[in-house]
């Protein structure tokens, strides 16, 4: 199953980058889809950060809130982004404290 | 048309060599995040290698690592594969790129080639830009994401590194350059919120994808505001941050 959505993800990916070269401008210049288009990826990112610090298996097994060591990571993260830190050292800054948070 | 002298096509030359490194390291934190999720070597590289767009790709391995179901995943990625649509449509009668090599090109249609293209001075600067950010991006990428992947299985267990941590962190990095803009703030809070919402109430990968929807909402109820050939910028780029 993951190697479907590894390859479905990869032509679609690839099929939606031609076709940006290849249609006329003027077919997605029309301002409602182009702000659409433009907010997309803000609210996937943020629904993706969302889910992915609160978020947590439940004994039932589906899916609960929790707030646990991923919330320092966070808020490291952010710290780090503020201070203007390359891509790297957030990640790493985000892993690192929510690691040592569990240690303590 | 002047031809480009050879300084300044060394000058652009070494510009998305630039890129290129800066991106590499992302690309090792790509590898390890995706096989610490759940996928293998292999479909981390196919990833790199097949579908080249960070953000889609960070966004099919946290799916999947959070417990998602993969082809939810997939609909997550290819929903923020859409941007390179629209940077293709900018970059479709600058580059004047036909048939098979525009069929090539495609593929390195991303923010960083389309950053570091469309501010240039002509069509030629245009496309020694595109080509050697897109070239070394490309080359970097996909080694650095097979030499994460192969430091991430060696890692272990994922949360003793802080690994599920680190990916809420990669996400958060690529957002943050876009939050500067009010109505992109907006749409950002509204979406998490509606997520954490269905968290409890509906499978593990929905939540993300019905975000979505708030994109649609205040898409269509909102006013026009900014150009709209918006592109990135070479400054928004982070430091080897393909968004």
């Amino acid at each position: 199953m993951i190697w479907t959505a590894v390859l479905g993800c990869a032509i679609g990916c690839y099929l939606l980058k031609l076709a940006g070269l290849s249609v006329p401008p003027r077919v997605l210049e029309r301002p409602v889809v182009r702000r659409v288009a433009d907010l997309i990826p803000v609210a996937l990112l943020a629904a993706l950060v969302a889910v992915q610090v609160f978020a947590t298996g439940s004994p039932g097994g589906g899916q609960q809130l929790a707030v646990d060591a991923r919330l320092a990571g966070l808020a490291a993260a952010v710290v780090a982004l503020l201070l203007r830190a390359p891509f790297i050292v957030v990640v790493l800054v985000a892993a690192a404290v929510a690691a040592l948070v569990r240690l303590v | 048309m002047p031809g480009l002298e050879p300084a300044r096509r060394r000058a652009i030359v070494r510009d998305g060599l630039a890129v290129g490194v800066a991106t590499g390291a992302y690309g090792l934190s790509f590898g390890a995040i995706a096989v610490t999720s759940g996928l293998d070597v292999w479909q981390a590289c196919a990833l790199s290698l097949l579908a080249f767009t960070g953000a889609s790709q960070f966004a099919l391995v946290g799916v999947v690592g959070a417990g998602g179901a993969p082809l939810s995943g997939m609909a997550t990625g290819l929903l923020l594969g859409t941007r390179n649509t629209l940077y293709g449509l900018r970059l479709s009668t600058l580059l004047g790129f036909r048939g098979a090599r525009r069929a090539a090109a495609a593929q390195l249609v991303i923010d960083e080639s389309t950053a570091m293209s469309v501010n240039r001075e002509s069509g030629e600067a245009a496309r020694v830009g595109f080509l050697a950010t897109g070239l070394a991006v490309f080359v970097l990428w996909n080694a650095a994401t097979f030499v994460g992947a192969l430091a991430g299985n060696a890692l272990g267990d994922p949360k003793a590194w802080g690994f599920d941590s680190a990916v809420g962190g990669a996400f958060l990095a690529l957002l943050w350059p876009r939050l500067r803009d009010r109505r992109n703030q907006v749409c950002a809070v509204l979406a998490a919120a509606l997520a954490l919402v269905l968290v409890p109430i509906v499978p593990a990968g929905v939540p993300v994808l019905a975000a979505g929807v708030v994109a649609l909402g205040l898409g269509l109820l909102g006013r026009d505001t900014s150009d709209p050939t918006e592109v990135p910028d070479p400054d928004d780029l982070p430091e080897g941050g393909l968004r």
